[in-house]
């Protein structure tokens, strides 16, 4: 056995962060976004069953880029962490804020402890609010910081790019059809610049629609929805949409 | 309490650890302290004195089951609440009746919803029918110290089964025991009335109207005959909770419409006292 070799603290940090993000940048990136009704989440996915999107809690939805077993684990962690909280006082007591505070944590003491490795994931966790005002969105990277985001939001590889991309052309109070379709051609873009088609059955879409009868206002967009909302452009789109939301509440 | 209180601030390893879809099992590894059956009860003489409710009625029709209560809670010979709520969505398609000790059956339906919720979203799917009320069944078994002591739950689970398309209904008694009711069931104290009086109405053909109406007829034939049984309350506009539950989910009715259904009933009523008669043969 070799002796141990000093390495500086900002050595260490780096390496551990350089491993973590090469790790994301191996998944697809994907995509949070507010529309004018909520928060659509979308992203790239070929598998029906494993999800990247899913509910945590009444009004608060989970995302994440990266290696599916941790981010999977940290998604029942917080299942748990909400359900738990919410038994122990209230339904109201469980807040996107509370949760991303938990994950923060979670992941800096995993990233900064030495016995441990660093997870491969970055996460966002957004809780649609009564009115667009009200809506949260935070992202949290691999080391466990947390940033508190507007409008759009995109993690994984390619995120920086389609980040910036977004940043410029999205607009508050978008239908879900245009929203959606943005969100699409963000990621459609790779990045040398060229585009290239995802079908939708490769698309996993869920929206936190505040406009939900129910308490629970997670819902996956699948099949048919998906695809007219994708086809439809313009004053039409706003009509089906209207219409396919009145349906479902029947 | 929370995840926050114990350790760095990050989430306990039991949080971490994967096992099983259950937040009851959850719960009974990462606080065991939580869960009710788990509770130490002091020694106690005689019963305790504590609100409880009383009738739940149910009854199948062609597409769904129609669960319904009434809304009185007595203790001994005092109405403790007279709106009180005890019939309750499980999930999207099952519902849940409680009789016995409201304050322990509040919160078991508490419990059982969110162990319901909880299963659903780290799954992804739903259980089976079958699975949620032998999920009920375990619950009300590990009340049975407190049932004991005369603290007893005795729910009363109906559904719809997406799998057999059809509504289904299931009685417990206080130990857990579990057993499919066909066509109508009923619960508490004035069950025996209500169940008497569902007997004679129920048809295989009843229309989701003609079921809530039979569950209407029930509940006022078992106030009518136990005085834990709440009736309608005209004057303070209390009527019976009545719940549907079908291929397109639970719905509750809403006041005005279970208190169109409980008027009509109060009027035939007054020309009738004991409600529709059977044929002798």
């Amino acid at each position: 056995m070799s002796t141990p070799f000093y390495v500086s603290p900002q050595q260490a940090m780096a390496d551990r962060a350089e491993y973590a993000r090469k790790g994301i940048a191996r998944g697809r990136s994907l995509v949070v976004m507010q529309y004018a009704d909520g928060i659509v989440f979308v992203g790239e996915n070929p598998s029906r069953a494993l999800h990247k999107f899913s509910e945590i809690y009444d009004r608060i939805g989970f995302a994440a880029a990266g290696k599916y077993n941790e981010y999977e684990n940290l998604r029942i962690g917080g299942v748990r962490y909400a359900d738990l909280r919410g038994y122990t006082y209230d339904r109201d007591d469980v807040t996107a804020r509370g949760l991303a505070n938990v994950y923060a944590q979670t992941l800096g003491t995993i990233f900064s402890s030495a016995a441990e490795k660093p997870y491969e994931v970055e996460l966002v966790v957004a809780e649609v609010g009564e009115t667009p005002e009200g809506d949260q969105i935070y992202r949290l990277p691999h080391d466990g910081s947390i940033v508190d985001e507007h409008g759009s939001v995109a993690v994984g590889g390619n995120a920086e790019q389609i980040s910036s991309f977004l940043d410029q052309r999205h607009r508050d109070g978008m239908s879900l059809a245009e929203a959606l379709k943005l969100a699409v051609q963000a990621l459609s873009r790779d990045t040398n610049g060229s585009e290239r088609e995802i079908p939708a059955e490769r698309l996993e879409v869920a929206v936190l629609d505040r406009t939900r009868p129910q308490k629970r206002k997670f819902k996956r967009i699948v099949g048919r929805r998906l695809s007219r909302l994708l086809a439809a452009d313009g004053a039409a789109t706003e009509a089906e949409s209207a219409e396919e939301d009145g349906s479902e509440e029947e | 309490m929370e995840a926050n209180t114990r350790g760095t601030g990050r989430l306990p390893a039991a949080f971490l650890t994967p096992g099983s879809s259950s937040f009851m099992d959850f719960l009974s590894e990462h606080q065991p302290e939580m869960l009710p059956g788990n509770r130490q009860l002091p020694p106690t003489q005689g019963v305790i004195e504590a609100p409880h409710g009383t009738t739940i009625v149910a009854v199948t029709f062609p597409g769904g089951v129609v669960l319904a209560g009434d809304r009185r809670a007595t203790m001994g010979n005092i109405i403790a609440q007279r709106d009180i709520e005890k019939v309750f969505p499980a999930d999207e398609y099952s519902a849940v009746g409680i009789a016995g000790t409201a304050g322990l059956a509040v919160e078991m339906v508490k419990l059982f919803q969110l162990e319901l919720e909880h299963f659903e979203k780290v799954e992804g799917a739903q259980l089976s029918l079958e699975g949620k009320a032998n999920r009920l069944s375990t619950m009300i078994r590990s009340n049975l110290g407190m049932a004991m002591q005369g603290l007893a739950v005795v729910p009363l689970f109906a559904g719809y089964d997406l799998d057999r398309e059809k509504g289904r209904i299931f009685s417990y008694d206080v130990t857990g025991g579990r057993s499919e009711e066909h066509n109508f069931a009923a619960t508490g104290s004035g069950s025996i009335f209500a169940r008497g009086a569902m007997k004679k109405l129920f048809r295989d053909d009843l229309s989701e109207e003609q079921a809530t109406t039979l569950v209407v007829q029930a509940l006022y034939d078992a106030a009518d005959d136990d005085s834990a049984t709440g009736g309608p309350d005209v004057a303070r506009r209390i009527y019976p909770i009545i719940t549907v539950i079908t291929e397109d989910g639970f719905r509750r009715l809403t006041e005005g419409e279970s208190s169109e259904v409980a008027r009509a009933v109060l009027q035939r009523r007054l020309e009738e006292p004991d409600g529709p008669k059977a044929a002798l043969l």
